[in-house]
């Protein structure tokens, strides 16, 4: 794999189409355990992105990465917006000015992001966030060099992530209010975050395919 | 839905404008940004105090920007936390030299974009503190949650650090003072009927025509139990059981209190409500120091109240006392 700027940007486009097409889905999660505002919030911040980036092709990657983090920061609010934002900074900074990424890039940046999302929520595993998903999957690429096929299992491991956060009382975020009353639902966050993993090993099978 | 409004996407906008045309002697508008400034900002010397959150809270923040209050109130979209480059320019604008409090109400949106404002600001080399509000005991404390939720005990926050800034206290000193009123203060609403978020258009729970939910947040957030509507009195003996047992208050204490309309109850019935926490308070030989009824923080055009007690000392209370003129709270 080697993803230049101008996929990097088409991959991110991918991300934020599907992330538009479950817009109503996300919010519709939001509104049972939440505040209803995360498929609008989230569609909201990555129309912006697509805008933002779209002229960045001869830029790094890096500054692509940090320009989308920045502007999630920027337009999103709520608690997605610090979140997501901060997981693309840190992704950004983690590759610094490569202009093109391989599959161990794609470690690095999930890594540094989840790291980033750690920080800024205060949050670990278990609590019925973002790092539900998205930790099990960080955890899968570690396993063993990153190709293709391990970033399939990573996102079958962030979807069952998203699974297993039905069962589980919210620690985080407004949902903890509702504390044994959030059993039975699926965190918002983490299944904003299984679309984008989703989102981005289908890009990546597009092109070897 | 029922509501004066042109489009819901420019609500907040057209808000910020109304009130900036309505007071230009207190507050001004930052150019392209959701903020509210003293006309004056910077105060050269003085700590300056930001708060904001989401807006349908009016006149929160905004409405105590002034002297003697806060330097700016950062309005984000209805019930969604401003996002930190709006606190950024806030904190940016009012500083003068001796530092930012940033007032926080702790919901996680609003805790995280303010952290992240105050990153930025300290990178910039401008000293930052924030406290954190959070009085309503109608959320079990717990660590393993985010924590009680930031209400109308708040405004006791920006009334008291604002007087001790005003005064010339150092930052830390007005944090330390801001703390102390957070630890004195507990809160606990309930509301008759939903509101409406413009964006949303319908009302954000249900509740039948002889339901009550005692405890509901400002958001709507779900309250510890609905029940079949009470008398004002019973109604009140529940949220103050509640509140008093919390700290607790007790015998020989002195109190502000403070009754809060959440949007839609007159203030006929706010001081039904005050008329049986002066009984209450009398029966515990709690001395009521003031009494604050009206609107300070409501939540868009919910049917509702809340109750806040903030417990004194003598330094609270000459706080308390000091002068404040803004556009939603005038002490003279």
């Amino acid at each position: 794999m080697a993803v230049g700027s101008a996929k990097l940007i088409e991959i991110i486009n991918l991300v934020a189409n599907d992330i538009q097409e479950n817009k109503d889905f996300l919010t519709q999660l939001d509104s049972a355990i939440g505040d209803a505002d995360h498929g609008i919030n989230m569609s909201k911040g990555f129309k912006a992105v697509t805008e933002k980036i779209a002229a960045m092709t001869d830029k790094d990657c890096g500054s692509i990465l940090k320009t989308v983090g920045m502007t999630l920061v920027s337009t999103v609010g709520g608690a997605s917006g610090p979140l997501y934002g901060t997981a693309f900074m840190r992704a950004g900074q983690a590759v610094g000015t490569k202009k093109e990424l391989g599959f161990d890039d794609l470690l690095l940046i999930l890594d540094a992001a989840l790291e980033g999302i750690k920080m800024r929520g205060k949050a670990e595993k278990g609590e019925k966030t973002i790092v539900d998903a998205l930790e099990p999957a960080v955890e899968v690429l570690k396993s063993s060099p990153v190709n293709l096929k391990l970033l399939e299992e990573a996102v079958k491991a962030a979807k069952d992530g998203v699974e297993y956060t039905k069962g589980i009382i919210a620690k985080k975020g407004r949902a903890s209010y509702l504390g044994e009353r959030s059993i039975g639902h699926q965190d918002p966050g983490a299944t904003s975050c299984y679309i984008m993993l989703a989102a981005v090993h289908r890009a990546l099978s597009e092109k070897s395919s | 839905m029922k509501k004066i409004i042109n489009s819901p996407d420019n609500v907040v906008q057209e808000m910020l404008e109304g009130m900036v045309a309505a007071y230009p002697q207190y507050v001004r508008k930052l150019d392209g940004f959701e903020v509210i400034v003293r006309a004056d900002a910077p105060v050269k010397g003085k700590v300056a105090l930001v708060s904001g959150g989401g807006s349908g809270h009016e006149p929160s923040h905004a409405g105590f920007v002034g002297k003697g209050m806060l330097d700016a109130g950062v309005a984000g979209a209805v019930f969604t936390s401003p996002t930190p480059d709006q606190v950024f320019e806030a904190i940016k604008a009012v500083d003068g030299g001796a530092g930012v409090l940033l007032i926080i109400k702790n919901y996680t949106g609003d805790v995280m974009n303010f952290e992240m404002a105050g990153e930025m600001a300290e990178a910039e080399g401008i000293k930052v503190a924030s406290v954190i509000v959070n009085d309503d005991v109608a959320v079990e404390n717990s660590l393993y949650t985010t924590g009680r939720r930031g209400i109308a005990g708040t405004v006791f926050v920006h009334k008291i650090a604002g007087a001790k800034a005003e005064a010339g206290g150092s930052l830390e000193e007005v944090k330390a003072v801001a703390e102390k009123v957070i630890k004195n203060t507990r809160s606990m609403g309930m509301a008759l009927t939903p509101c409406i978020v413009p964006a949303a258009g319908k009302p954000t729970f249900t509740l039948a025509e002889d339901e009550m939910e005692i405890g509901m947040g400002i958001h709507g957030e779900p309250g510890t139990k609905r029940t079949h509507i009470m008398s004002a009195d019973e109604l009140v003996d529940h949220l103050m059981e509640k509140i008093l047992q919390d700290i607790p208050y007790k015998s020989g204490d002195e109190v502000a209190v403070m009754i809060n309309g959440l949007g839609a109850t007159p203030l006929m019935e706010l001081f039904i409500m005050n008329r049986r926490v002066s009984q209450i308070l009398k029966e515990k030989n709690i001395a009521v120091y003031r009494t604050f009824v009206g609107e300070f923080m409501t939540s868009i055009e919910m049917a509702g109240a809340s109750i806040s007690l903030l417990k004194l000392d003598d330094e609270l209370k000459q706080l308390l006392d000091a002068q404040a003129n803004t556009p939603a709270f005038r002490q003279l």
